[in-house]
């Protein structure tokens, strides 16, 4: 039985004339998406169980304008942070998670020239931070213990913005054998879905790319697909019913692996 | 006294030569926007020492790597024996260094030669990768026709190069042997690494008369193909070998996911949030003519994207990690870099040909590039990464993406509603905002 989450908004803390010490950046994914969903809500589970000071702007959130920007449209780009902006600022935020590398990049690399400067981390730095002192801790022999996990790099965690090691390093904590794919790293195959690509028809080609990504987990013979961004989620589990394999590899985020583990 | 005026002829007509075109190169980078790539210099200087100088990026594939470095430092170092070439050109002396140098002389053609091995060998790999082992990135559509005989005549360049040092090292010691090399009158062997031991077994058995022909024949075949390759350089994708350096040097410092800001756009949208600004305003009087929004043409790109595709090589390296190019889509980002030098070069002599307000009616995007291979890109940097001289072909992708869907709204219908999604809901679906917070409550 999981527990009832606490999810404060910076509004009702405001009202308390409270602040909390980090803001909690869902994603347009997070929000309205069923299966990313589960991302946000195992995220929150971690964050209540450490007593983290968080909240979330709910319906005050916007779009940070990513897809917007990378498919080309600045307008509408600049007008999503401007606005965003001034949310977060009237918020007084200094400190920002998230779960998706695309609102992690884009509010850690392009706000700040927009006005918008925060401390940017991902999820699983986050969880990182919180295991290494000591708040969050996993019992041995958790429900991972022995399995193998591949991580898919997410394009905009990894090759934009270095963090390959924090993923990594959770993956490790579950006492499972983190797998590496052919390509991974630097070198990881994109899931298809950057770039704008989410929201179209991919162009005449002979394979799509989440299928291609797909073949790289299931040759290393992993029995989870460890993702960390809800794009790369939603593609590679498309990419194993394309296999039909979903009875034999799970396609689960970083924070839900954790949060599982911890029994959350 | 002839051959010395030939010599000095070739010497200043070649050299003069490469001097021109270096100066149209640079004027034909020149046509695109400025870009500040000058701050950090310690972090340049950094970045152009371990990528170009010290090949970091080639290192991610070893084999080529080991090979490419054979030719680069063989190259570089061969480079010195010009010193003697042209002392001895001018002059009329032969091996003019060898008496007053005495074992270091030998030792430096030693490594020289040692090393002109080594990019013997490599040559010979990269010509059998390229014909005979066929290897996928060297076969695709954007290859066909000169890409593949540029390549080609290169290494055969470099393959005649190295037969050419051989023959003139090689025929000398057999004329030293016998006390009649120009060098010295007394028999002897020069000692060198390869030509002696080799040189002998090749030419001992030729007539000095031969000999003596055969060492001017290699002797000046090796200045004929300095020249020749020194000016070929500028017409072909070799011209990395100079390129890499600065290009290097001007990388992107940033981090690769930051997509530069368009600063026309946020003074528009600054008035656009702005209730008090005047909409009416004069515009500022030093502004200019209103540049395009993303990139039509080559001038509408940045003089650093017009040096990368100066600079690219042809490897492929881009394309294939492309996940695009990889699962059958038409975009390549060597395509990308290959089209931008090609409309580059044709755009920059059609002005030079017939005055600077001559349009010839193409431009980079449509007549070279289509919508669709810029539309098939994931933005993923894979090609960006892999890239041994740090291009970016997803700058480029990125530019002509916004002319696209800033100037001429023309995109995927599926964007167009993603677009309109996000400025009415804040969403790039179509959710109420008010149901944002909605799973908060959900079970």
């Amino acid at each position: 039985m999981m527990s009832t989450i606490h999810v404060p908004t910076m509004a009702e803390m405001m009202a308390q004339g409270q602040t909390p010490d980090i803001l909690f950046w869902v994603g347009c994914s997070g929000s309205f998406d069923d299966r990313a969903k589960k991302i946000t809500k195992a995220l929150v589970r971690i964050l209540n169980e450490c007593k983290v000071n968080f909240a979330v702007l709910g319906a005050e959130e916007s779009c940070t304008g990513d897809p917007a920007k990378r498919a080309g449209n600045e307008f509408t780009f600049q007008m999503q942070a401007m606005m965003n902006i001034q949310v977060l600022d009237g918020y007084e935020v200094k400190k920002i998670v998230t779960a998706c590398p695309h609102c992690f990049n884009t509010l850690k690399n392009e706000y700040p020239e927009l006005g918008g400067k925060y401390e940017v981390i991902h999820h699983t730095q986050l969880i990182q931070e919180l295991i290494n002192s000591g708040k969050l801790s996993l019992k041995d022999g958790g429900v991972f213990k022995g399995k193998k996990i591949t991580f898919h790099d997410p394009c905009y965690l990894g090759r934009a913005n270095d963090v390959y090691e924090a993923p990594r390093v959770l993956i490790e904590k579950l006492d499972a054998e983190l797998v590496e794919m052919k390509r991974c790293k630097t070198n990881g195959l994109c899931c298809g879905a950057g770039g704008a690509q989410m929201f179209k028809e991919a162009e005449k080609g002979n394979k799509e790319v989440n299928v291609e990504r797909t073949e790289d987990a299931l040759e290393t013979h992993a029995s989870i697909i460890a993702t960390g961004c809800p794009f790369c989620n939603t593609m590679m589990t498309d990419g194993v019913k394309n296999f039909n394999k979903e009875h034999e590899i799970q396609v689960l985020d970083v924070a839900e692996l954790i949060a599982n583990a911890a029994e959350l | 006294m002839i051959a010395a005026i030939i010599f000095s002829v070739l010497l200043i007509g070649g050299f003069g030569w490469f001097g021109v075109n270096i100066l149209k190169i640079r004027s034909n980078i020149l046509l695109g926007r400025d870009v500040n790539r000058k701050d950090k210099p310690g972090e340049r200087w950094a970045t152009m020492a371990l990528v170009a100088l010290g090949q970091k990026k080639m290192f991610k594939r070893p084999i080529p790597a080991i090979l490419h470095l054979g030719i680069y430092v063989a190259f570089v170092i061969t480079q010195v024996e010009l010193i003697e070439i042209i002392y001895d050109g001018i002059t009329g002396s032969h091996r003019a260094f060898m008496a007053s140098l005495g074992g270091f002389y030998t030792l430096v053609i030693s490594i020289i030669e040692v090393l002109s091995v080594a990019a013997l060998i490599a040559t010979i790999a990269f010509l059998s990768r390229r014909n005979i082992l066929k290897l996928p990135r060297f076969q695709k559509p954007e290859m066909k026709g000169f890409p593949t005989f540029d390549a080609n005549l290169i290494l055969c360049m470099e393959l005649i190069l190295v037969f050419c040092i051989f023959t003139m090292n090689g025929a000398d010691e057999a004329l030293y042997l016998r006390g009649a090399s120009h060098a010295s009158h007394e028999a002897g062997s020069f000692g060198f690494a390869i030509s002696s031991w080799v040189g002998p077994h090749i030419f001992g058995g030729m007539s000095t008369e031969t000999l003596l022909v055969l060492e001017r024949i290699g002797w000046w075949g090796h200045w004929f193909m300095v020249l020749a390759f020194l000016n070929y350089l500028p017409y072909s994708k070799h011209f990395h070998i100079l390129l890499a350096f600065p290009n290097t040097y001007y990388s992107n410092l940033e981090k690769k996911g930051k997509f530069t800001n368009m600063e026309a756009v946020t003074n528009e949208v600054k008035l656009m949030l702005d209730p008090t600004a005047d909409p009416f305003a004069a515009p500022a009087p030093d502004g200019g003519a209103p540049q395009r929004f993303g990139a039509k043409d080559i001038n509408d790109l940045t003089w650093k994207n017009l040096m990368d595709s100066y600079t690219c090589t042809e490897c492929g390296r881009c394309t294939a990690s492309c996940p695009a190019n990889i699962t059958g889509k038409k975009l390549s980002p060597r395509k990308i870099m290959m089209d931008t030098r090609d409309r580059m070069v044709e755009y920059a002599d059609g002005k030079r040909k017939n005055g600077k307000d001559y349009e010839d009616g193409k431009s980079l995007l449509f007549d070279y590039i289509t919508e669709e291979e810029i539309w098939a890109c994931t933005s993923c940097n894979a090609c960006v990464e892999a890239c041994p001289v740090n291009i970016d072909p997803l700058a480029i992708i990125v530019d002509l993406r916004r002319y696209l869907v800033m100037e001429e709204s023309k995109m995927p219908t599926e964007l167009t509603g993603m677009l309109t999604n996000i400025e009415n809901n804040g969403a790039p679906w179509q959710f109420s905002p008010s149901d944002r917070g909605n799973w908060i409550h959900e079970d």
